[in-house]
């Protein structure tokens, strides 16, 4: 039985509809992140699932209990937001205890489950600091560890971690992941780093204009993106258009031989999705043929282990990783022999033409 | 040497500033005739000296702290979720006009609603209740008090909207979420944060009203002893004749204020650190 | 919280309570304004015909409107120079201003002026006894605060550094860099303080007072004291006045950096 459910949630704003039949069921001590682009819907989900603003239609049901009208200060659910939310006036343990005072709980108890938790989140002596005097990663964990402390029974996350340097969110990330796995709580993590979801959640819903595009675990989102814009906002994938023949796709003239174009019916618009990875690189002798696309280095980007390579030709634009050493013999300008793998690539329809997914809407870091 | 070029501005400060208030610190001092002598500041510790300062404390400090509570109260009324924008953007552009409509103009505006005969006295009168026969009267202390409040909202509602906007939303969403109500939001978070720049307001309120000798001049025409009023009175060369007693009073106004003063910087300085 | 579609019912009162009390003086005012001096009654346009027919009330107009233009161009001269140099160079320097603009709120008027007095005695006539003497000298210390909050935020929205190199690696010297490049980048700045400094000096009656100089503010007590219902007219016409100032601040203000402390000055 799901312990958190969104029942076709829907929201407009104006004319604007932010939320378009949001369906989502979450078991106990399951990590949901809601990913997506700015503006796709993920933080209004979450605004609601906390009580800050109310569908127009649907319903939020924890535990049974249908919450969607209850006032946020009623719903025992923590929260964590981006930024500036820790109280000023007051210390990092008051910050802590504030929801346990409210409660009303006596004051060894409050102390005891302050420390406790200041530990947990990596703080222990770090009690008597004022926001101000502590960093944006150590403020982001007194913000975890008041959540925490009043022992919700579901734990929400509002892009905790975009206002905090690379490496901070990194390690950060990982603390949070470990500390919902040892107390086992229900958790909805809402952010627009899809390398972030993808390494700390048990599933991951792909939202896109108000619905969601794909939900499952990492991996199948990863190697089995269902649209065409999750396989653009997940990871790097190279996307070919063409349309499928006898045992493969025509792209623009040249037959890939694509194993998965064998259940597909002939005509039918694809894209074939690639990942960099996948895609075989030697140097160029002849002119290719077959899966075998031959143009030039154009760029190349070092990504530390693996060097990006883009490969530019007659009808030909991929991208290809190799192992940085391999990269090192393949400069800007070498014509190479970019191989796509018969079995190593996946098929998905093309309906309509490709989204146009704005720049600033694909992740960071890409 | 780059520091050479402000000295246009440290002497023009000299002249006109620390020197006259120097000048009032040493006049403050000195005997009718010659010598110096404490015998000017004693003599403020007696009436009706000693009464001018005590009313002139007590109006600054009722001005300050109604100035204060109501102003915070309409200031936040105006800004609050809900209230449409131009309620707020017309509160302060005309706080913006009102706090520098003081002194004369101010007096017969309140004189023209509130004196013998002005519109609102009038209008009971025509009811049956004659203010003025009651011993009502516009030209008393809490008169001046009144007409001084016209002043001090708008100055209160200028000093604290930017600290009410300083309130970010997320502290009353994870207050909210933690479980406090409202009232607990306020009385925890709320009113605490705003506490130094509330204090800082009123210390300035209080000045504000302490050196404020126009509106009660051209109000009461020196019917209520204030210290600014007794001080003029020197110079329009009614009631004394010692013009080191007139020092001395300036000499312990600038006491009080600068008593304000020392508490009113640190408060400030903590203001700007939770403002963060 | 959820976002409030309407205003609080709690948010109400204390709004009507302000407009109430703001507005009925005015009101008031007004209506005295238009009393005859012969009936006590409504409504005649008298009052403003007599103000406006009144040499003295353009006269001592004259003399307070020019004292505000001499008090702007000397500290503009003073203060614009001195805090461009101290964004430069004395950034240090910067917080020592900044405290001194403090010191008004220590030293008013009514204490200012008695020093005055004091120090000045036996100066000059040309100095002592003229109001473009004594009284400007006088009014740009009250204008100092409001002038320096003005220019230093202006200061601060630009990149001073950035425009006087840019400026100086062109071939320009100072008075060419403060004249063409830094002065049109505050304009805003500068012209948010000095319609405060003109509301200041067009309604100060303190130092006027006690100095005995006949300024605009002096006429209007003047006219209060022997005049009834022509006072009316007088009162909304400076208010009018002090509105135009402020209005005219707003709409400069509205451009870049020229926020100022708005506090007032005339008590």
């Amino acid at each position: 039985m799901a312990f958190l459910e969104l029942q076709n949630l829907h929201r407009d704003f104006g004319t604007v509809k932010a939320l378009d039949g949001i369906e989502i069921k979450l078991g106990e001590g399951e990590f949901l992140s809601l990913l997506g682009p700015s503006g796709c819907g993920k933080t209004t989900a979450l605004r609601i699932v906390a009580g800050f603003d109310r569908p127009d239609e649907g319903r939020v049901v924890v535990d049974g209990r249908d919450v969607t009208h209850v006032s946020p200060n009623k719903r025992d659910m923590g929260m964590v937001f981006q930024a500036y939310s820790l109280f000023p006036n007051m210390t990092a343990a008051q910050n802590v205890e504030y929801g346990l005072r409210i409660r009303r709980q006596d004051k060894s108890a409050r102390r005891k489950r302050v420390d406790d938790l200041l530990e947990l989140v990596g703080l222990g002596n770090a009690g008597n600091r004022y926001p101000h005097q502590l960093s944006g990663g150590m403020q982001q964990r007194v913000a975890l560890a008041r959540a925490l402390a009043i022992e919700p029974r579901v734990l929400l996350l509002d892009e905790p971690l975009s206002a905090l340097d690379a490496k901070v969110r990194v390690q950060l990330r990982e603390e949070i992941r470990r500390i919902q796995l040892e107390l086992g709580i229900t958790t909805l993590y809402v952010t627009h780093d899809q390398e972030e979801a993808l390494s700390v959640s048990d599933h991951v819903a792909v939202m896109y204009r108000g619905r969601i595009e794909q939900m499952g675990s990492p991996a199948e989102m990863y190697s089995a993106p269902g649209t065409p814009f999750v396989a653009e906002f997940i990871g790097t994938m190279n996307r070919l258009e063409g349309t499928v023949v006898e045992g493969g796709v025509d792209h623009g003239g040249r037959r890939l031989t694509i194993a998965a174009a064998g259940d597909r019916p002939r005509g039918q618009r694809v894209l074939v999705l690639v990942r960099p990875e996948s895609v075989e690189v030697t140097q160029a002798n002849g002119s290719g043929g077959g899966n075998t696309l031959v143009g030039d280095v154009v760029t190349q980007t070092f990504l530390g282990p693996v060097t990006r390579l883009k490969i530019v030709g007659d009808g030909v634009d991929v991208i290809a990783d190799v192992p940085t050493q391999k990269a090192l013999a393949l400069p800007v300008g070498t014509r190479v022999a970019a191989t796509v793998p018969a079995d190593g690539a996946q098929l998905l329809e093309l309906k309509e033409d490709l989204p146009v997914v704005a720049e600033e809407e694909l992740p960071a870091g890409r | 040497m780059a520091w050479l070029a402000t000295l246009p501005f440290f002497a023009y400060t000299i002249l006109f500033l620390f020197a006259p208030a120097g000048s009032v610190l040493v006049g403050a001092f000195q005997g009718k005739t010659s010598g110096y002598t404490l015998e000017n500041v004693r003599t403020l510790f007696h009436s009706p000296y000693i009464d001018a300062f005590k009313t002139s404390i007590e109006v600054s400090f009722v001005t300050a702290l109604i100035g204060a509570v109501v102003g915070l109260l309409v200031a936040y009324a105006a800004i609050r979720d809900g209230t449409p924008r131009w309620i707020r953007s017309g509160l302060t552009t005309f706080s913006g006009v009102a706090a520098n409509f003081g002194g004369i103009p101010l007096a017969f505006a309140f004189i023209a609603t509130l004196g013998p005969l002005g519109i609102v006295t009038v209008f009971f009168r025509n009811r049956g209740w004659d203010p003025t026969a009651h011993g009502i009267s516009l030209f008393t202390k809490t008169g001046v008090e009144i007409t001084y409040m016209y002043f001090q909202l708008p100055l209160m509602i200028l000093v604290i909207a930017p600290a009410i906007d300083g309130l970010k939303r997320e502290w009353r969403e994870a207050s909210s979420n933690l479980g406090a109500s409202q009232l607990q939001f306020w009385r925890f978070v709320g009113i605490p944060v705003l506490m130094p720049s509330l204090l800082g307001a009123m210390i300035l309120l209080f000045g504000n009203a302490f050196a404020a000798y126009a509106t009660a001049y051209s109000l009461t025409s020196g019917t209520v002893n204030l210290v600014p009023i007794l001080i003029g009175a020197y110079y329009s060369g009614n009631v004394l004749d010692n013009p080191h007693l007139a020092q001395a009073m300036a000499f312990g106004m600038f006491v009080v204020l600068a008593a304000m003063m020392v508490v009113y910087i640190p408060l400030q300085r903590r203001a700007a650190r939770w403002a963060k | 919280m959820k976002p409030r579609r309407f205003i609080a019912p709690s948010a109400l009162p204390w709004l009507l309570l302000a407009a109430i009390y703001f507005l009925v003086p005015l009101i008031a005012t007004l209506l005295f304004s238009l009393k005859s001096n012969q009936t006590g009654k409504c409504c005649t346009v008298a009052n403003y015909s007599w103000v406006i027919h009144n040499g003295d009330f353009w006269h001592t107009l004259k003399i307070s409107f020019l004292l505000a233009l001499e008090t702007i161009v000397i500290s503009l001269l003073l203060f614009v120079p001195t805090i461009y140099w101290v964004h430069l160079k004395l950034p240090k320097l910067r917080p020592v201003i900044a405290f001194l603009a403090l010191i008004p709120f220590v030293v008013p008027p009514i204490v200012m002026v008695v020093g005055l007095l004091r120090f000045f005695k036996g100066s000059p006539d040309w100095f002592y006894a003229k109001p473009w003497g004594f009284l400007a000298g006088a009014y740009v210390i009250l204008a100092f605060p409001y002038m320096f909050f003005s220019l230093d935020a202006g200061f601060r929205s630009i990149d001073v550094h950035t425009l006087t190199e840019a400026s100086q690696s062109l071939g320009a010297r100072w008075t060419t860099t403060l004249v063409k490049v830094i002065l049109p980048n505050i304009r805003a700045a500068a012209l948010a303080g000095s319609f405060l400094t003109l509301a200041i000096v067009m309604g100060e009656f303190t130092i006027a007072n006690l100095a005995a100089f006949k300024t605009f503010p002096i006429f209007i007590q003047l006219v209060n004291e022997t005049q009834g219902f022509p006072a009316g007219a007088l009162t909304l016409l400076s208010f009018g006045i002090t509105w135009a100032a402020m209005l005219s601040l707003l709409l400069v203000g509205r451009k870049r950096g020229a926020r100022g402390a708005i506090v007032p000055a005339t008590r």
